[in-house]
């Protein structure tokens, strides 16, 4: 019997997609966006937020994540400049997006006229932890319903995040979420995070939101 | 959850390993899996036995090392394990702690003959 040292990171494939698939995105200067949240905490309306919002500043595409449907694709058609749909379901897993699905989707993508790609990944805490895609930045969106316990119980998708979203600001008065406590475990996990207070429904810190997009791919992907 | 590609993975990485070392049966894998990885030990063995089936993997040992997880403090660089919901040093009391160990998942090795 013989032992072959390996040392070899298991994710390692992935990694190298995603590399591929940012080199590709800085080629055209495209700034991409990793959005990861549990389910219902606000992806989409907060997508849709942003295209209104920056609708005539920035061309901007969508990629949608989930494991089924086109539900989401239909709400933000019309107001992106190019959509792809990504189901997971009939894929090895269907519990994140992954790299080599975010390579098929930016062959559909016309990348020369696209400043900004807003991916939103399946609704999970876990599995998006893991998988890189090739973006520039992370988000995660945590809701007031959800509680402000979810640093600590999912340690790693806050970890590894560039923003952090607090969402549904206005159910604030009818639920017990502990907004301080909630900014201080994510400080703590990852001191260098922006966090934003935002309401879809009063819209409450879409601005400040939207200003920090645009600040993002004005330094890091300017097309002009 | 993610599960089946992480053993897809594992399966090609040790065919490839042990397809350059001329190996004609692969009988151990030795995989370090971190605490906080998400990664579950059980169903990874699941989708091997299916997936390494008609190949030199087919019937190996998958060894799982697991590594706990340690948190380091960012003030006084204090390492210490997480206590359930309560990341602060037990040191100093700070809550700005950084990920030392458990997030690992790697083939340390193949053993074949």
């Amino acid at each position: 019997m013989k032992k072959i040292e390996v040392i070899q990171n298991i994710l390692e494939a992935n990694e190298t997609i995603a590399s591929r698939n940012q080199q590709l995105l800085d080629k055209h200067k495209v700034f991409a966006i990793n959005i990861m949240s549990a389910p219902g905490a606000g992806k989409t309306s907060i997508i849709l937020q942003t295209l209104t919002r920056l609708k005539g500043r920035l061309n901007i595409a969508v990629i949608e994540g989930d494991v089924a449907s086109t539900v989401d694709a239909e709400k933000v058609q019309g107001k992106a400049k190019a959509v792809v749909q990504i189901n997971t379901r009939n894929m090895p897993e269907s519990c994140s997006l992954m790299a080599a699905m975010i390579e098929l989707a930016l062959k559909d993508m016309p990348l020369d006229n696209i400043d900004l790609i807003l991916i939103e990944n399946v609704g999970n805490l876990i599995c998006p932890a893991e998988f890189t895609l090739g973006e520039h930045k992370r988000v995660v969106i945590s809701s007031l319903p959800e509680g402000d316990d979810k640093p600590i119980k999912y340690p790693l998708i806050f970890v590894d995040a560039d923003a952090v979203i607090i969402n549904k600001m206005d159910l604030l008065p009818h639920v017990d979420f502990d907004i301080a406590a909630f900014r201080r475990s994510i400080a703590g996990l990852n001191p260098k995070v922006e966090v934003f207070q935002l309401s879809c429904k009063t819209g409450e810190g879409i601005e400040i939101w939207c200003s920090w997009i645009l600040e993002q791919v004005e330094t890091n992907a300017p097309k002009r | 959850m993610h599960e089946l590609g992480v053993t897809e993975n594992i399966v090609n990485i040790t065919l490839a390993k042990a397809g350059e070392a001329q190996a004609n049966k692969v009988i151990q894998i030795n995989l370090v899996v971190g605490e906080l990885a998400g990664f579950v030990p059980d169903c990874i063995q699941f989708y091997f036995d299916s997936l390494s089936k008609d190949t030199i993997a087919q019937g190996a040992v998958l060894h799982f090392e697991s590594v706990p997880a340690q948190l380091r403090c960012r003030d006084c660089s204090t390492i210490f394990p997480p206590q359930d919901t309560l990341w602060s040093c037990p040191k100093c009391g700070g809550q700005s702690v950084e990920i030392f160990k458990g997030r690992e998942l790697y083939i340390e090795s193949v053993e074949v003959e």
